[in-house]
């Protein structure tokens, strides 16, 4: 048991709880209205939606995850730059279009946009599924990235004890979650960032100074390792599986229920495209954190007997809270691990409250209960809000891990799906509803196949063109799937059953 | 609405909407996905700049690349004039 690092750890935890809850009256609204409880009234501007949206696209679990696979794959895992590059320039020509029309209308989710424009429940209901499937696992992996760094303080109980760690810090996240909305993880964001930020530069410039700087840390990594393997004869090989998973990876990221509602909440249309080119600070610190796993390579933290238990139980998702107990001292380290918990705080409570919009919205509301008043909307928000945080806890302490990772690949897989009812939607009003959604099945059925051809194990499926392989990311290839099924369908639902007449938005509406 | 618009007695026909402009600066946008998909053309290890492989270096320094093409897209839009 590392004490110095748990007593800081907890104070730090202690402390965001307490702005947690002070939240709710942080720029005062009236939380019995959805868009304020979940959408934070739609009034951060730049800056904190630059903390906002920061918190919430870099998760703890892509701290843990991103150098945990540079480690074990060497450059392959470098494609989270390349992806959270290109994800911001569409960032700035689609998402603008998206909260102006969302402001005209009053929408809180992706799928009230899709109900509106293309005036078809079901296709809004595929929609608001698709989102909500995508994000739960998503919210239980933010409890590995916690609990790896708690099994790193050094808790080795076994059975109910081992979970109770992860268990109080879940239920202080709903209870803050639940009495102030979208403002507690927007205000502690601020607190994660900032200890993020110290904690990265402290890790690139102590750890190199240990270690003898840059040069000899990539002079210790496996040549194989240190770029893309050449491909082989007939086929793209590694380089079309890098290019496709950060251009799909890109595509996805932004239709993720939890970026919508980052989105959404801004103050305006210039907030977000501010953001577009203030975000990629964030970037430069997922790339310099991913360098970290050469690092956790070079110092052979993995060879060290003192780490064995961990990676055991871990595996190479240590690898990071090995590094920083070996470079760092105890009061640090527990600086470094509460940025993680923290950053799992943060995306953890803004994916349960955007699963809580769409629900309410889109299933309850549309489906079940249309004559509800405003303030019964928010409140099944708010209860809904706890029960998709408490299946999350439930995931990760009675199933294997491995589960919510696949099922969070498979995610990836699926958000991609209603890219073409969504971002195209913003633009086109070509595609018909009934097109979009049959589009929609035939991707999700295609990405599904693929990920099932290669166990749930990977993403990267080796599609086969004219004898040459090439192997892509399966989201991106479904998702073309789905596009040529939509705009064929298309053509011929345009003439047959028009439903252009039940868009309710107008061309100006999105300026 | 428009004070303009004396020719139709009856209410005024909505303003007809601004079609999405086909911005040239926005071509710029194209650039960092060009240059990151092209992976053959960095999967090197030199020349390093401070111990750092190229492939490493040069996908960081398209970080600030983007966010500046970015920046320079939303000045010469007068972005800054909106909300």
């Amino acid at each position: 048991m590392n004490w110095t690092a748990t007593a800081i750890f907890i104070a730090l935890f202690l402390f965001v709880t307490a702005l947690g809850f002070f939240a709710a009256q942080w720029r005062k609204g009236d939380l019995d209205l959805l868009h304020e409880w979940g959408l934070g009234g739609r009034r951060f501007g730049t800056m904190v939606a630059w903390f906002l949206l920061g918190g919430d696209l870099y998760t703890a679990y892509t701290f843990i995850a991103v150098p945990a696979l540079v480690f074990g794959a060497g450059a392959l895992g470098f494609f989270a730059v390349p992806y959270t590059i290109v994800v911001y320039p569409i960032l700035y020509v689609v998402f603008p279009r998206l909260w102006a029309v969302a402001h005209r209308h009053g929408y809180v989710t992706a799928a009230d946009f899709v109900r509106g424009r293309f005036g078809n429940p079901w296709l809004a209901l595929a929609v608001a599924v698709t989102g909500l499937l995508a994000t739960m696992p998503y919210i239980a992996l933010q409890l590995v990235g916690m609990e790896v760094v708690i099994g790193a303080l050094g808790f080795q109980a076994e059975g109910f004890a081992a979970d109770l760690p992860l268990i109080i810090a879940f239920v202080i996240l709903a209870a803050f979650t639940y009495t102030s909305g979208l403002r507690a993880p927007a205000m502690i964001a601020v607190v994660k960032d900032v200890l993020v930020y110290i904690t990265v530069i402290a890790a690139v410039i102590v750890v190199p100074m240990e270690l003898g700087g840059y040069a000899k840390i990539f002079a210790a990594v496996p040549v194989a390792k240190l770029t893309l393997p050449t491909p082989p004869a007939g086929s793209l090989g590694s380089y079309s599986a890098y290019a496709t998973l950060a251009l799909g990876s890109a595509c996805a990221l932004f239709l993720y229920p939890h970026s919508i509602t980052g989105v959404l909440s801004s103050s305006g249309a210039g907030v977000i495209r501010r953001n577009a080119a203030i975000l990629p600070a964030y970037s430069f610190v997922l790339g310099l954190l991913a360098l970290l796993g050469f690092m956790v390579l070079a110092m052979g933290v993995a060879q060290n007997p003192a780490y064995a238990e961990g990676f055991r139980r871990y595996g190479s998702n240590y690898a990071i809270p090995a590094l920083f107990l070996a470079a760092f001292p105890s009061w640090f380290v527990g600086v470094a691990f509460a940025a993680v918990a923290i950053g799992a705080l943060v995306p953890a409570a803004i994916m349960s409250i955007a699963s809580a919009n769409t629900f309410t919205r889109n299933i309850w509301r549309e489906f079940l209960n249309p004559a509800c008043t405003d303030a019964q909307e928010a409140g099944v928000a708010k209860i809904v809000s706890l029960v998709v945080k408490v299946g999350a806890l439930f995931f990760i302490i009675f199933l294997p891990q491995q589960y919510a990772i696949q099922l969070q690949l498979l995610g990836g897989v699926w958000i991609i799906q209603t890219a073409p009812a969504v971002m195209l939607g913003l633009f086109f009003r070509f595609f018909n509803g009934w097109a979009l959604l049959a589009g929609w099945a035939a991707g999700i059925a295609t990405g599904t196949w693929m990920a099932a051809m290669l166990n749930f194990r990977a993403s990267v499926y080796p599609l086969q063109v004219l004898g040459i392989t090439i192997p892509g990311y399966a989201a991106l290839y479904s998702v073309l799937v789905n596009v040529a099924v939509a705009a064929a369908l298309s053509l011929l639902l345009n003439v047959l059953a028009p439903d252009r007449h039940r868009d309710v938005t107008t061309e100006a509406d999105y300026g | 609405m428009q004070a303009t618009n004396m020719t139709d007695a009856g209410p005024t026909p909505p303003v007809p909407p601004p079609p999405h402009r086909a911005r040239p600066v926005r071509l710029l946008l194209l650039l960092p996905f060009i240059a990151m998909l092209a992976v053959p053309t960095f999967n090197f290890a030199e020349p390093a700049l401070f111990g750092l492989p190229f492939f490493y270096w040069y996908q960081l320094l398209w970080i600030l690349i983007c966010s500046a093409l970015v920046g320079v897209v939303y000045i010469v839009e007068g972005g800054s004039g909106r909300r």
